[in-house]
């Protein structure tokens, strides 16, 4: 069975310092895996890569089988990849409605419309709300983001990314940063994500994620250290190593 | 062959010209991230000082001084007064170094009207040096060695000194150079004054050549940006290469082409724009 | 919504009365003008304010179009053919602008354009043999649309204010349509946009297009009105008035270029009336603008105007 998605001997420095070394990794159709590691271990620099953001020194990523790097990011993000960020880049004055709908423009061919009026576009905006009522931001479509929490906004990446049912969805420490309470509602909102769709989050705090698991990836210094099933990895003596050792 | 080897020689002396025009250009550039519009109304109000300061008795050389010192004045009152207000907002900075270059032309222009200026070259310079049965213009020739001596200068200030150090690290990575304690903001001022000068001298230095007239500044002011395009913004070695390419094509350019001159500028331009965007020895991408 | 619709109704009555109420032919001809550079700048700010790229160099697309509608008539066109060629000609350079200095974003972007229009300029001033230098191009005569003649200074401000309501209404809906928010998502997100499947370098060279075609129309209907061009239309100042009547006006408004046209067209009739020093003023409204009113009048006065609104509604509430 083609993996989902497939990476294969990732290599990139910044300057001398390497941020990924030989990284490899294949997520299988529906798999939801966790990449775990310490700052600075290189995880999001992988997310980077993977979607474009970054030109990788060596290497390859598919997705299905298809080779990514020599694609622009949008190209990857129309063969169905996903992602949310760490560090919140939405469109603060617009609505959340609009921001989930500049998501869903960006797979439609209306996108390059010059003539009619976004507003009218009826399918659009109820495919909006309908993603934001999957994260349960239903009731506050119609509020600017710089009007809305921390949590909410997290959640409001997590429609947009949603909303463009993608076949796999990077997730970038989405439970950072959140109260007990918002963690449990993002993590409801994870457990009724179709098992269609393969799932890729990295966290940095393992317990808060672990459940989620089905298989782990540890990073370290821009290195697979191990991987396996939540159990293997949790009874691993390199993860302990690496998150009590220093 | 004297056409060829006088045009030769012309255009290096304006690649040397357009090097003390657009070396302190492409640092500011460099470190501030912005590209002073009102450099080539520095130039030209070099050119005016000079020119006044000869008209008035005194001799070239302290001109060319005098030129240097009042248009680096300007600049640190300008950089002090009006960028430093705007610190953060690029795009606010740029437009007002061009609004304050329409004010520096049309203050010019109320000053020394709209008649050119001529400033003759220093008496003993004006006699052509004659080797191997050719005549060299000797005031060009002096010129290009000024450039070549402040290249000298410039790199030397760069590589050897620890404000040359702190001015690197500025350009690399400005938010390190601030976390380790350089000052910065300082540095904005010295790297701009040092720009205004080298840029008033550049003025009066090519005024025997150039003359002082209205419009100098946005003759001038293209030729710098095209340079910066060419070699990178805030690199000492792209602007003293861009320099000598601009200087060559534009002057060959007049003397073969004079109806195209503009145009052949432009190709060299594409042709690193396409496949060098960040200019020959640029490191930031602009 | 309707008292809008009145609003725009009145607006458009009184514009079209503009030469009926003042008859001086100077102040019609002025009027003109003021519709021709309020184009030029709604056109700039598709790039400006929808899609963030200050451009330095949009005046040289009035200097494409016009002298590729002077050499082309003069060559034997017809004025139709004369008119499309040139907006054709003019738009295609844009298009090649556009690729060049989109290799750039920010400040790069700018100093490309403005290396770009410098060159437009220089050509125009040295290449003698086509352009006349300094001396400039006349253009034979204004075309007869539809066989109307449009030689007389009121038939002329119609003729510019229905092109110019043409060209607004079009502008309008491309900034109310998917592909205006994708513009603005670009210019305020553009690796989010990215990495939502636009394709952001396509977008903001479109606008750049789009801004160019209608930067071209703007410029035929100069050489029309001036019936003449010459290297100053494209100078870097003309270009930098442009811009200027956009940013003072707001280039987060399609009307705040339209009122930063009319200011600065105003201002530099009558001031060149009694003073010289137009372009030290120019200068100085930059540098103040800049300093102290980055966001310009429209969205001021519409802060403003929210704010006097607010309490009256909490009233009606009440």
């Amino acid at each position: 069975m083609t993996p989902a998605l497939e990476v294969v001997n990732l290599n990139k420095r910044f300057g001398g310092l390497p941020a990924t070394r030989q990284v490899s990794l294949s997520v299988m159709p529906g798999e939801r895996r966790l990449i775990i590691g310490p700052n600075g271990a290189g995880k999001t620099t992988l997310f980077n890569l993977i979607t474009g953001d970054l030109t990788p020194d060596a290497g390859s990523v598919k997705l299905f089988g298809q080779e990514l790097l020599k694609l622009p990011t949008q190209q990857r993000v129309h063969l169905g990849l996903a992602r949310t960020y760490q560090i919140l880049t939405l469109f603060p004055k617009e609505t959340l409605c609009h921001n989930v709908v500049l998501a869903l423009l960006g797979l439609d061919r209306m996108r390059w419309d010059v003539w009619t009026f976004l507003l009218g576009q009826s399918h659009l905006y109820d495919a909006a709300r309908e993603a934001l009522a999957l994260v349960g931001l239903g009731a506050s479509a119609d509020r600017t983001v710089a009007e809305t929490s921390y949590g909410e906004r997290r959640r409001l990446e997590m429609a947009m990314a949603l909303a463009q049912k993608p076949k796999v969805l990077l997730l970038d420490e989405p439970l950072a940063g959140l109260s007990q309470e918002e963690r449990s509602q993002v993590r409801d909102v994870l457990a009724r994500v179709p098992r269609d769709v393969t799932i890729v989050m990295i966290e940095h705090d393992m317990d808060s994620a672990l459940a989620f698991a089905e298989r782990i990836t540890l990073l370290h210094y821009g290195e697979v250290i191990v991987e396996g099933t939540r159990s293997q990895v949790v009874a691993d003596p390199r993860t302990k190593e690496v998150y009590l050792g220093d | 062959m004297q056409f060829w080897i006088i045009q030769t020689l012309n255009s290096i002396a304006f690649g040397g010209l357009l090097f003390l025009l657009s070396s302190g250009f492409s640092l500011a550039f460099g470190l501030m991230r912005i590209p002073n519009l009102a450099h080539g109304g520095f130039f030209m109000l070099g050119a005016y000082l000079g020119a006044t300061i000869v008209y008035y008795g005194g001799h070239f050389w302290i001109a060319v001084l005098g030129a240097g010192l009042g248009v680096g004045l300007v600049g640190i009152a300008f950089e002090r007064l009006i960028l430093r207000r705007l610190a953060g907002n690029v795009q606010g900075q740029v437009l007002v170094t061009l609004g304050v270059s329409f004010i520096i032309a049309d203050l010019c222009l109320l000053i020394w009207t709209g008649d050119p200026w001529t400033v003759p070259a220093p008496a003993e310079l004006r006699p052509p040096l004659r080797v191997a049965g050719f005549a060299f213009p000797t005031f060009r020739l002096v010129v290009l060695a000024i450039a070549l001596v402040t290249a000298v200068a410039l790199y030397l200030l760069m590589d050897r000194t620890r404000l040359g150090a702190m001015i690197r690290a500025g350009v690399d990575d400005m938010e390190m150079a601030r976390g380790v304690g350089i000052p910065v903001s300082l540095l904005f001022t010295v790297v701009f004054a040092l720009g205004a000068v080298l840029a008033g001298l550049g003025g009066t230095l090519g005024a025997p050549m150039l003359n002082a007239y209205p419009g100098l500044d946005t003759d001038m002011l293209p030729l710098a940006l095209i340079v910066v395009i060419l070699g990178g913004a805030g690199s000492l070695l792209g602007a003293f290469v861009g320099s000598f390419v601009v200087g060559f094509l534009y002057n060959f350019g007049i003397a073969l082409f004079p109806d195209l001159a503009y145009f052949i500028l432009f190709l060299p331009m594409v042709l690193v724009l396409v496949f060098r965007p960040q200019g020959l020895f640029g490191r930031v991408q602009t | 919504m309707r008292r809008k619709g009145v609003l725009l109704f009145a607006i458009g009555m009184a514009l079209i009365a503009v030469p009926l109420i003042i008859t001086s032919e100077f102040y019609v001809n002025l009027a003109s003008q003021i519709l021709i550079y309020a184009l030029l700048a709604v056109s700039l700010n598709l790039l400006l304010g929808y899609g963030g790229m200050v451009s330095l160099g949009h005046a040289s697309f009035v200097g494409l179009a016009s002298y590729a509608a002077v050499l082309l008539l003069n060559a034997g066109f017809g004025q139709l053919a004369s008119a499309v060629l040139a907006i054709l000609f003019s738009t295609a350079c844009g298009g090649l602008f556009g690729l060049l200095a989109l290799r750039a974003s920010g400040i790069g972007f700018l100093m490309i354009t403005l290396a770009l229009g410098q060159i437009v300029w220089g050509i125009a001033y040295r290449a003698n043999t086509l352009t006349n230098g300094d001396n400039g191009l006349r253009y034979a005569a204004r075309p007869h649309p539809f066989g109307i003649a449009i030689d007389s200074a009121s038939s002329f401000y119609w003729f510019s204010l229905i092109v110019f309501a043409i060209a607004l209404f079009f502008i309008w809906r491309v900034t109310r349509s998917p592909f205006g928010a994708s513009l603005q998502g670009a210019r305020d997100q553009p690796r989010r946009m990215r990495m939502l499947g636009h394709n952001v370098w396509l977008i903001q060279w479109l606008a750049f297009v789009l801004a160019s075609f209608w930067g071209s129309v703007a410029g035929l209907l100069y050489v029309y009105y001036n019936l003449f061009i010459s290297p100053h239309a494209i100078s870097l100042q003309q270009s930098a008035e442009v811009l200027l009547m956009a940013i003072l006006g707001g280039a987060s408004a399609l009307t705040g270029p339209i009122v930063g046209a009319v200011i600065i067209t105003l201002v530099k009739n009558v001031v060149s009336t009694y003073f010289e020093r137009w372009n030290s003023l120019l200068g100085a409204i930059f540098v103040v603008v800049i300093m102290f009113m980055p966001f310009g009048i429209v969205p001021g006065v519409r802060q403003l105007w929210a704010r006097w609104r607010a309490p009256k509604k909490l009233e009606r509430a009440a």
